[in-house]
């Protein structure tokens, strides 16, 4: 025999059987009449039971040892599992449940215990908590657990356990302590049921759980074996590896570790009975709450289910399509037709997917059918998935109503039906005894409407739907778009209209000069709006920073965080190209006063002061409304600095009006444009200077260059604000000589429209028609630094094609 | 009596092919297949996945009306497709639901 490892409880409960079978007290080998009758009551077919005691060896020993023993229990856990019977499986299959013996009484508390496993034993214990027997705690302690294990739990035991000890363990000395504790409690163990213990049957304490119902009748009779119960053997709980506990209906104390699964746990009969009835039928309830009361789910299910669900579906409040769903439950071994069944009765909308609550319900049915519980005609109330506000678990009703279907237990079923709404109602207060169920303790409150069922069926669905909703948001974009723009207009548009980012802290550190007009050409982006808004000075330069990037468009593209607006870009639309300074500076000519400060991205911008602030001058002036106030002044001096950096546009513009710096803003620009950008800013400097070179121009300029500068970014430094020049230029008067007179004409348009923008700091408005228009700047400008880009690249194509056309050529030769 | 089903079939199939354009419409009640003998009556209903539906119904009865017969159609119809949804089901077996058929047996009941 290989070996075989069992997990605690697995022990416990085979070690309490084997006590039980050795009625010889030999501790070693049990008697085979006792083995025998114990398969027996495991209710498998008896090729099967033949089977097991094949592989575990007993038929080559010719008894059954205390190994062979342990094998044969868990190949019947394996086969009520429906499993295979392989002896590999042995060690292999986790999460088996116990195996589930139905004796007698037992039985029912076993399929109780079995059942509810875990959680409903709970439910039953607080109810029972008068006269359940008072179990040993553990045995309560079971059902309460809800683990799986603690299936059947008598009602008694529920009433104590409730409380403590939901132990999972078997009560070694209650007879049936229903393995439900037992942890891995098959899914029958569903919580919700509650396993009665039979705890104080002495028996196993059959996982009342869900059989709320059965217990009463069982209790009754007593001898109800749990039949229904016994039936879970052949369930094993979809999740694969649970272990089916075994449900001792009623004498075998080993047994007491009834898989909760066995609600029936008849044994708890005996004690149930004494417990009161109404401990009893609080307990039945507790357990149909299950379900629905018997369908009750317990938490402990609950939870079971919800971890499987998210294996199938991470999202809790998605759904579970039909095929991957019918895969998973198809393995539980149960017909295809009862399956249908099932689907019918928790596929609530009907939609050919299950929703949390549907698949719980579903999940729960199934467990309530492995464990012998007929499947009801309709869906309980508990299992309906209406009550998606209290817990999924209202969907669980659904199951419940299944378990009238299956014959199992067949007692089990009738009662639970009927018997579940009054247990339901009864159990609610059980349930909410334990924490856990309370919020099934809701549900179970909804069962009790269970002659309204179709009432409930309405919200259902809308439930459903308010489960699933999905929060709004409100467009992060926008908030972060008005943001930027009060940022822009108020103090800075630091905010980083990306492209110009790159420049950034070449800026921030010109900005951070005083007079801070070095527009923060080099994040064009910024820029822009920095320079349009009349931000401190101290913003300026960060701001030109970003308008330079922005303008840039390089920049752009590296930076363009969605959220800022285009401010930058006006600034910084120039880096790319002059065309794109320019219509950066167009765009953000309004932001940023940068004129044309080309956002070079690299370029630092803070070439500062003198440049900008006859650039802002410049700009400003021409630009007025590009920059407000002090903006325009930053224009001024951006422009110049444009050329280098476009943020910088924003001081510039300031320190423009003051200074008539203008021509020194050309001079500056060149210079700024070098820096800046190199190249880019060179040709933008040009510009620039022509730009700059009239006074007027120069406010046009600057607020140009400050456009440029801001808009450009750091792509096309030069360019850019030459543009932004221009463009304040031709603002202010038309202006041809502006080379880049195409880019600085947008950037001087941008300017224009920014400075203006800058001014009415804090009006929202202004701000976000500022951040559009640099926004539109930097697009033009990056739509030119694309369309540049492109005209590059097919020109280096064509480059390469005529080399390698000249290699080819070579080539023969070399080969000759 | 299945084959006066079977004839049915084939007077359904014919209108399906002769009609070009909105095939089994939802309305295509076939009614008229009066064999001499017995008297009953057979409606045809074909869903746009061409599933068809026929109903036969005896003309001892007072006909029912038009209207009953497509509300009948139509219920039987939203049966159908909740029977297809559940995942479990194959299409082409029997069906085997519970739900399906006790509102078919209703409806069948109310018609007398």
């Amino acid at each position: 025999m290989e070996s075989l490892t069992l997990t605690d409880i697995e022990q416990k409960y085979y070690s309490d059987l084997f006590v039980y079978c050795d009625t010889d007290n030999t501790k070693k080998v049990a008697s085979n009449g006792r083995v025998l009758d114990l398969f027996r009551a495991a209710q498998l077919p008896s090729e099967v039971v033949l089977q097991i005691t094949e592989l575990c060896g007993a038929t080559r020993l010719g008894h059954f040892g205390r190994s062979q023993f342990y094998i044969a229990l868990k190949l019947i856990a394996i086969a009520q599992s429906g499993l295979p019977l392989r002896v590999e499986s042995l060690n292999s299959v986790k999460d088996l449940p116990l195996p589930r013996f139905v004796v007698g009484k037992n039985e029912a508390e076993a399929r109780h215990a079995a059942l509810y496993q875990d959680t409903d034993s709970q439910g039953l214990y607080p109810a029972s908590a008068t006269a359940v027997i008072p179990r040993p705690p553990g045995r309560g302690l079971q059902n309460k657990k809800g683990p799986p294990s603690s299936t059947a739990l008598p009602v008694h035991e529920v009433i104590q356990p409730l409380a403590p000890s939901i132990e999972p363990q078997p009560e070694p000395t209650s007879p049936v302590v229903s393995p439900h504790q037992s942890p891995p409690t098959s899914p029958h163990s569903w919580r919700k049921h509650k396993r009665q213990h039979s705890g104080g049957n002495a028996d196993r304490q059959p996982v009342v759980a869900a059989t709320g119902a059965v217990w009463t009748q069982f209790r009754e009779p007593q001898a109800g074996p749990v039949p229904g119960e016994g039936m879970w053997p052949s369930h094993s709980p979809p999740p694969p590896g649970q272990e089916s506990w075994v449900s001792f209906t009623a004498d075998t104390p080993p047994s007491s570790a009834l898989p909760a699964m066995h609600p029936s746990s008849v044994q708890e009969s005996t004690t149930i009975r004494t417990v009161a009835s109404a401990a009893t039928t609080n307990e039945i309830q507790r357990q149909s709450s299950g379900y629905d009361d018997p369908w009750k789910i317990t938490d402990e299910q609950r939870q079971y289910y919800i971890n499987q669900f998210k294996t199938i579906q991470p999202d809790l409040t998605g759904f579970i399509p039909g095929s991957a769903a019918k895969e998973f439950f198809t393995k539980s071994k149960l017909p295809i037709l009862e399956l249908s069944h099932i689907w019918e009765l928790s596929d609530f909308d009907k939609d050919g997917a299950l929703t949390l609550d549907e698949f719980c319900a579903a999940f729960h049915l199934v467990v309530a059918r492995k464990n012998g519980y007929d499947l009801p005609e309709k869906l309980p109330e508990s299992l309906m998935p209406k009550l998606i506000d209290l817990d999924d678990s209202a969907e669980v009703s659904e199951s419940t109503a299944d378990v009238g279907y299956s014959g199992s237990p067949v007692e089990v079923t009738p009662n639970k039906s009927p018997s579940m709404p009054s247990l339901n109602q009864a159990w609610p207060e059980m349930n909410q005894s334990n924490e856990q169920w309370e919020t099934f303790s809701e549900r179970s409150s909804s069962s009790q409407t269970l002659t309204q069922f179709d009432s409930n069926i309405a919200p259902a669905d809308p439930d459903t739907a308010i489960v699933h909703p999905v929060p709004i948001r409100m467009t992060p974009s926008k908030i972060h778009m008005q943001e930027m723009e009060l940022k822009r207009t108020g103090s800075d548009h630091n905010h980083p209209t990306s492209p110009l980012l790159a420049k950034p802290p070449e800026l921030s550190e010109e900005a951070k000069l005083p007079t801070s007009m070095k527009f923060v050409a080099a994040n064009t982006v910024g820029d822009g709006y920095s320079s349009s808004d009349s931000f401190t000075s101290d913003q300026e330069p960060i701001t030109r920073q970003r308008s330079q990037s922005g303008t840039s468009p390089e920049a752009l593209k590296v930076v363009a965080p969605p959220p800022p607006p285009p401010r930058p870009h006006p600034s910084h639309s120039r880096s790319s190209s002059l065309d794109m300074n320019r219509t950066f500076a167009a765009t953000s000519a309004p932001g940023q006063p940068q004129p044309s400060t080309i956002a070079f991205p690299p370029a630092v911008p803070p070439r500062p002061l003198p440049t900008q602030t006859s650039v802002p001058l410049t700009g400003h002036r021409g630009e007025a409304e590009v920059a407000p106030g002090g903006g325009a002044v930053l224009t001024t001096t951006s422009p110049q600095q444009i050329p280098q950096q476009p943020n910088f546009a924003d001081f510039s513009q300031f320190q423009a009006f003051a200074a008539s710096e203008q021509p020194s803003s050309l001079p500056e620009v060149d210079i700024h444009s070098e820096p800046g950008q190199a190249e880019k800013s060179s040709e933008g400097a040009g510009p620039l200077r022509t730009v700059k070179s009239d006074g007027q121009a120069d406010e046009r300029s600057s607020a140009t260059v400050n456009s440029a500068k801001g808009s450009s970014g750091p792509l096309a430094p030069p360019p850019k604000p030459v543009r932004r020049r221009l463009k304040s230029e031709d603002e202010l008067r038309p202006e041809d000589e502006q080379h880049g007179p195409q880019k600085s004409n947008v950037i001087a348009a941008v300017l224009a429209t920014q400075p203006s923008i800058p001014r009415s700091v804090g009006k929202d408005k202004k701000a976000i028609q500022a951040s559009i228009r640099r926004n539109k700047e930097t697009n033009t400008v990056l739509a030119r630094l694309n369309s540049e880009l492109q005209q590059q690249l097919k020109d280096l194509l064509e480059e390469r094609i005529s080399l390698e056309v000249q290699l080819e050529q070579l080539r023969p030769f070399s080969h000759l | 009596m299945s084959a006066f089903l079977h004839t049915s079939l084939d007077v359904v199939e014919e209108k399906i092919s002769a009609v070009g354009k909105s095939l089994g419409d939802q309305r295509e009640l076939y009614l008229g297949l009066l064999y001499p003998t017995e008297d009953y009556k057979v409606y045809g209903y074909v869903t746009n996945s061409k599933v068809k539906f026929v109903i036969v119904v005896d003309s001892s009865n007072t006909s029912l009306r038009d209207n009953e017969i497509r509300s009948m159609f139509r219920k039987l119809h939203n049966s159908f497709t909740d029977v297809m949804c559940n995942p479990f089901h194959n299409p082409g077996d029997p069906i085997q639901s519970k739900a399906f058929d006790g509102i078919v047996s209703g409806m069948m009941v109310q018609t007398g």
